[in-house]
């Protein structure tokens, strides 16, 4: 049972990391209509500036709100250079021009930060376990992960249903040739949400780092859950976002955990061993293929289109 | 017309000039990974083979050196890619390399089928040593099962009764794993395999290990992976809880980010840097001296001794190359100094040779180093041979 309760919590804390990555993109892709590939590059550029803040300041969190700040800057600047040539382009430009930005990143994190990758290490008061319940422990940073998410998922409710700002947002991904028919400033718009969506790849990043990697190229594998994610969840919804990634979160972690034991039910344990992790790493794909048949257009789509 | 005829031959000829005027050296291919996080064991393998040439000074019996390095950007399909450009365009002589397992499996035929002689400085699948073994086909590094089966018997020495077991999804990883239970007397209470090389969240398989309760886990986590393990481990809260055993997850070049989250896991290894014989210090120090900073691995070291390997045989045939049958003989002689000491190969061109325990401290100056504890076994051959129909 405590074995459950915790692949539950592992699979909430990475469903949450992947909303927070899916948010920007899908509102990125919703309000902007941009196919935006480089999303991944700006997970990776908060990893890496959470890595170098946090060794310079001798602070993780002091490195991560530095990391967070210059994570948004990058975004609004790369919207402003970049991304305002693609808008009212074909959805095959912004994949190529987008894809150009990832070989970009690459190559310039290369040239700054080396080929080698850095670490985030963790400060020894986040790097223990904590009792959740009574004979059952949980890592205190994954934990903390859950509890920033959930923060920053209501700060995006707020955001989005409670203020103008917000109420634009929804509007621009309602119908966007409207919302810039009716006077309002598009342009700064779009550079505030291009910002927001960078931000909270940054944040997605810089979390990840102390448990995972701060590589060159991981945003690349996480983009494509995160697409799956817009998918699943509707294109510019942010509710849709935080629904699909929590699916997705539970069905990778569980299918993970408790697939190969299903297999070795009805298959030789030598079979189930070798299918059972390829499978695994199937099962989110197959929730999108279904959710393509049932409802293609996604369960929660903000678009009347 | 004729000008153009005339500029293709002068071209040709300047072309085919240079290729006359040179002289006969010695070409040796050698496929590693040099891109992504994992260059860095590409990296200390390619320092160690050129510190044992610049130790041979870049000549083997009289002839030059060229050594061609290849990235096979951690992938199979570009391993094979490289593998059969160096030896159907580059026509080296020798090849050599090979970290991963399933990058060795997909190049060896091409190898096997050009009679080209390869000295594997790494990767250690079980099917090399056994069924596909070849005439040409060296290793200067170990068979996938020695290590852990070294590790299980230590396990058996500790007085461990369960083990649980984590590893990767490919052909080293299943090697690992089926290593450790080929000599482990107490019980497997689990085992599992996990997506590889893509996935470092390690949560779910560790959950399972915590609820499984058994009095050790045993893993084996090469490159970055093992850098996350070791972090994931100790923020699961079971660092000091259940001891972890480990095979070819803490080394030189993983060690500096992992640093205080190694210290007290042992490992088995064939070579650790402090083995006290001769050729080792001088390889040990010259590589810190060529190289400040950095310390050579078990990788390196693996590397090192397949150049010697190379030189060794070329200069018992004294630089006859197309004597292939001489070739094969001197190498299987492995007559040179390795840096593990003693060193002989069993019927299946795969070492003979003791496994150390590998423990983690901090040295003098606060460095975390390697340090051998103990000799595990003496003299140990590989499960496969007797697979293998070579004599």
């Amino acid at each position: 049972m405590t074995l459950f309760i915790e692949q539950c919590l592992n699979g909430l804390q990475f469903g949450l990391l992947l909303f927070l990555l899916a948010a920007g993109l899908t509102l990125v892709f919703g309000i902007m209509d941009l196919v935006n590939l480089a999303h991944g590059s700006l997970y990776m550029i908060g990893a890496y500036f959470a890595a170098t803040f946090a060794a310079w300041t001798d602070s993780f969190v002091l490195g991560a709100v530095l990391a967070l700040l210059a994570t948004l800057v990058v975004g609004m600047a790369v919207e402003m250079i970049a991304m305002r040539r693609l808008y009212g382009r074909d959805h095959l430009d912004h994949v190529l021009g987008t894809f150009g930005l990832i070989l970009f990143f690459d190559e310039a994190v290369r040239l700054i930060w080396g080929p080698e990758g850095l670490s985030l290490p963790l400060p020894s008061w986040l790097n223990t376990a904590v009792t959740i319940l009574p004979g059952m422990q949980y890592s205190a940073y994954r934990l903390s992960i859950i509890v920033v998410s959930l923060a920053v998922a209501v700060f995006l409710y707020v955001l989005v249903m409670r203020t103008r700002i917000g109420m634009l947002i929804r509007a621009g991904a309602s119908n966007r040739e409207m919302v810039g028919a009716l006077g309002v400033n598009i342009k700064l718009l779009y550079t505030l949400v291009f910002g927001l969506g960078a931000a909270l790849a940054g944040l997605a990043g810089l979390m990840q780092a102390p448990i995972l990697t701060v590589q060159i190229g991981m945003g690349e594998n996480i983009l494509i859950v995160a697409f799956v994610i817009t998918v699943i969840g509707g294109i510019g919804s942010v509710r849709g976002a935080f629904i699909a990634a929590l699916l997705v979160g539970f069905v990778d972690t569980l299918g993970r955990s408790y697939l190969p034991d299903l297999l070795r039910l009805v298959l030789s344990p030598n079979a189930a061993s070798t299918a059972a992790p390829a499978l695994a790493s199937m099962l989110i794909y197959l929730l999108m293929a279904i959710v393509l048949v049932v409802r293609p257009e996604g369960l929660f789509p903000a678009s009347a289109k | 017309m004729r000008k153009t005829l005339l500029a293709a031959g002068t071209a040709l000829l300047l072309a085919a000039g240079p290729a006359m005027a040179q002289q006969k050296s010695i070409k040796i291919g050698f496929v590693s990974t040099f891109s992504g996080p994992v260059a860095v064991i590409g990296n200390d393998m390619r320092n160690s083979f050129e510190l044992a040439l610049d130790h041979m000074g870049r000549k083997i019996a009289g002839m030059p050196v060229e050594v061609i390095y290849e990235d096979d950007g951690f992938k199979p399909e570009v391993g094979k890619q490289k593998t059969q450009k160096l030896i159907e365009s580059d026509k080296v002589d020798f090849i050599s390399g090979y970290i991963w397992s399933n990058v060795l499996l997909a190049s060896i035929k091409p190898v096997v089928d050009s009679k080209t002689f390869m000295v594997i400085a790494n990767a250690g699948a079980s099917q090399v040593a056994g069924e596909l073994c070849s005439p040409y086909v060296f290793s200067t590094s170990w068979q996938n099962d020695q290590t852990p089966e070294a590790m299980g018997l230590y396990m058996n020495q500790k007085g461990v009764k369960s083990v649980f077991l984590i590893g990767p999804n490919y052909a080293a990883g299943r090697d690992m794993l089926a290593g450790v239970s080929h000599t482990f007397k107490g019980k497997v209470v689990g085992q599992e395999l996990t997506t590889w090389p893509a996935q470092l969240d390690f949560s779910a398989e560790l959950a399972k290990a915590k609820a499984a309760n058994p009095d050790a886990i045993f893993v084996f986590y090469p490159g970055k992976a093992g850098v996350q393990f070791l972090a994931q481990y100790a923020q699961a809260g079971l660092k000091g809880k259940i001891p972890l055993y480990t095979a070819f997850t803490i080394d030189e070049t993983s060690l500096p980010l992992q640093k205080d989250l190694a210290l007290g896991v042992p490992g088995a290894q064939e070579w650790v840097n402090d083995l006290p014989n001769d050729a080792n210090k001088k390889f040990v120090a010259d590589y810190m001296k060529k190289y400040p900073g950095h310390r050579p691995s078990f990788y390196g070291a693996q590397s090192y001794d397949a150049a010697n390997l190379i030189a060794s045989a070329v200069t018992a045939t004294k630089g006859n190359l197309t004597d292939k049958e001489a070739l094969r003989k001197a190498f299987e002689k492995a007559d040179f100094k390795s840096v593990r000491g003693n060193f002989k190969f069993g019927n299946n061109h795969i070492p003979i040779q003791n496994f150390y325990l590998q423990d983690v401290v901090k040295d003098a100056k606060g460095d975390y180093v390697l340090k051998t504890v103990a000799t595990i076994v003496k003299d140990y051959q590989d499960a496969s041979h007797s697979k293998c129909p070579m004599k």
